[in-house]
């Protein structure tokens, strides 16, 4: 789904942003468990990061907002175990396992985790960019109920191609498991006013980072 | 924060607790069917609390205000040029630097959820990742820097930049006045994580003391 609660952008009634100073990395040591546990199974290529978005995503509207951060990990993590087929329903009601794990393609090791992990995203063409900076474009009005990167409040709106950011893999395809499907991926600003509305401040601009796919010529 | 909890509020103790419970049974699941090592589970918590942070990208920026061929690479590949950074893991990806200008100011969110440069500046804080920063961004960003207490000349031009593919943006902000002649060791104490976001300003050199 992508109509949903994450897509938060321009939405009213979330009160003032509220810093909290020399924040630690983790309040309480179950987040850090949760973040490394969710690296650590990232990691075995079980799914996509996109995949892991989309876990996040399609959790109930007010589970969702009524979750932590690292809450929302967790439950998306616990999702996704479950379809994978890797952890059973009865064993995290049991809160143990109660039959053997299926083999892993890799698993994480300490060896692999003292060296920082950052994968690459970017992907061999299969054609040229159709669309260069100075262009000026139009977002598609997308509304699919699966995972995208297009948040609404972008979506059928005139901009401007500022950079070409290369070919890479589109999170639209790789959120469903049908591989990385690369595509060019494109910085699209747009006046404030064209997302806003006329009582925009004219000297505002916002980019999003548009896959070519989002994009028509205008 | 609006949509997050802290353990230090004590009217989420119960729930937390619960957490605690889970998030240890899920461990124990993971670990007795061999997909998880606890040893490399506590290495990556100890990367994220001592090994990655703000720290590394205010050396960045330090570099970047001290010599102008490093901006140069900075702002045309940042991932090359952090990655060929003496002292650092080459650890970056797809990262981008914006710089800002007198003319321009550059503010990064994630609408959609939580894309930060991790590794230069390590797990973005709670209200990043908050409800009202994500909606706010990108309509009234004004607004956000003034309650972060961002002052700019009214003629400013604001540029928002929403992270939602992999690329990562890091904000080179301004250098402070009064710093000519400054090592690089110290221009770094001067650069905030905020200042690296866009929510902030570098530290003028009377801040730091």
């Amino acid at each position: 789904m992508s109509n949903t609660i994450h897509d938060m952008g321009g939405m009213h009634g979330f009160g003032p942003v509220v810093a909290e100073p020399h924040e630690p990395p983790f309040h309480s040591a179950w987040e850090g468990r949760v973040y490394a546990m969710q690296r650590a199974m990232g990691f075995t290529g079980m799914w996509t990061i996109d995949g892991g978005r989309a876990s996040l995503e399609t959790l109930p509207p007010l589970t969702y907002l009524a979750a932590s951060y690292y809450e929302r990990w967790f439950l998306g993590l616990e999702k996704r175990l479950v379809a994978h087929g890797l952890v059973g329903d009865d064993e995290l009601a049991a809160g143990r396992s109660l039959r053997p794990g299926l083999r892993l393609n890799r698993k994480l090791t300490l060896e692999d985790a003292k060296t920082p992990q950052y994968l690459r995203y970017d992907r061999p063409a299969a054609a040229a960019a159709r669309f260069k900076p100075g262009d000026a474009v139009r977002t598609r009005n997308l509304n699919p109920t699966t995972h995208t990167r297009l948040p609404r409040y972008a979506r059928d709106k005139r901009g401007t191609v500022e950079a070409v950011r290369g070919c890479h893999v589109f999170p639209d395809s790789a959120a469903l498991g049908a591989g990385d499907d690369p595509q060019w991926l494109y910085t699209v600003a747009f006046a404030a006013r064209e997302l806003w509305g006329e009582d925009a401040d004219p000297a505002i601009r916002v980019s999003i980072e548009a896959f070519e796919p989002y994009l028509i010529p205008a | 924060m609006a949509d997050e909890h802290h353990p230090h509020d004590d009217q989420h103790g119960s729930e937390l607790s619960e957490m605690q419970l889970r998030v240890r049974a899920l461990e124990t699941i993971l670990t007795e069917k061999g997909y998880v090592d606890p040893a490399a589970l506590d290495q990556l918590i100890e990367n994220a609390e001592t090994r990655i942070g703000p720290h590394i990208g205010a050396r960045v920026v330090a570099r970047a205000w001290s010599a102008p061929e490093f901006k140069r690479r900075l702002l045309e590949d940042a991932t090359e040029a952090v990655n060929a950074l003496a002292g650092f893991d080459p650890v970056a990806a797809h990262l981008i630097a914006v710089e800002n200008t007198p003319q321009v100011h550059n503010i990064v969110v994630c609408t959609l959820c939580s894309c930060y440069p991790w590794s230069v500046l390590g797990l973005p804080p709670v209200w990043y990742k908050s409800a009202s920063y994500r909606s706010r961004a990108v309509i009234d960003p004004k607004g956000v820097l003034s309650e972060f207490g961002v002052k700019l000349p009214p003629d400013t031009q604001i540029r928002v930049w929403d992270s939602t593919a992999e690329t990562r943006f890091l904000v080179v902000p301004m250098r402070p006045q009064g710093t000519e002649g400054w090592s690089e060791e110290d221009l770094a104490r001067l650069v905030t994580r905020d200042s690296m976001v866009g929510t902030g300003l570098a530290k003028s050199p009377g801040e730091i003391g």
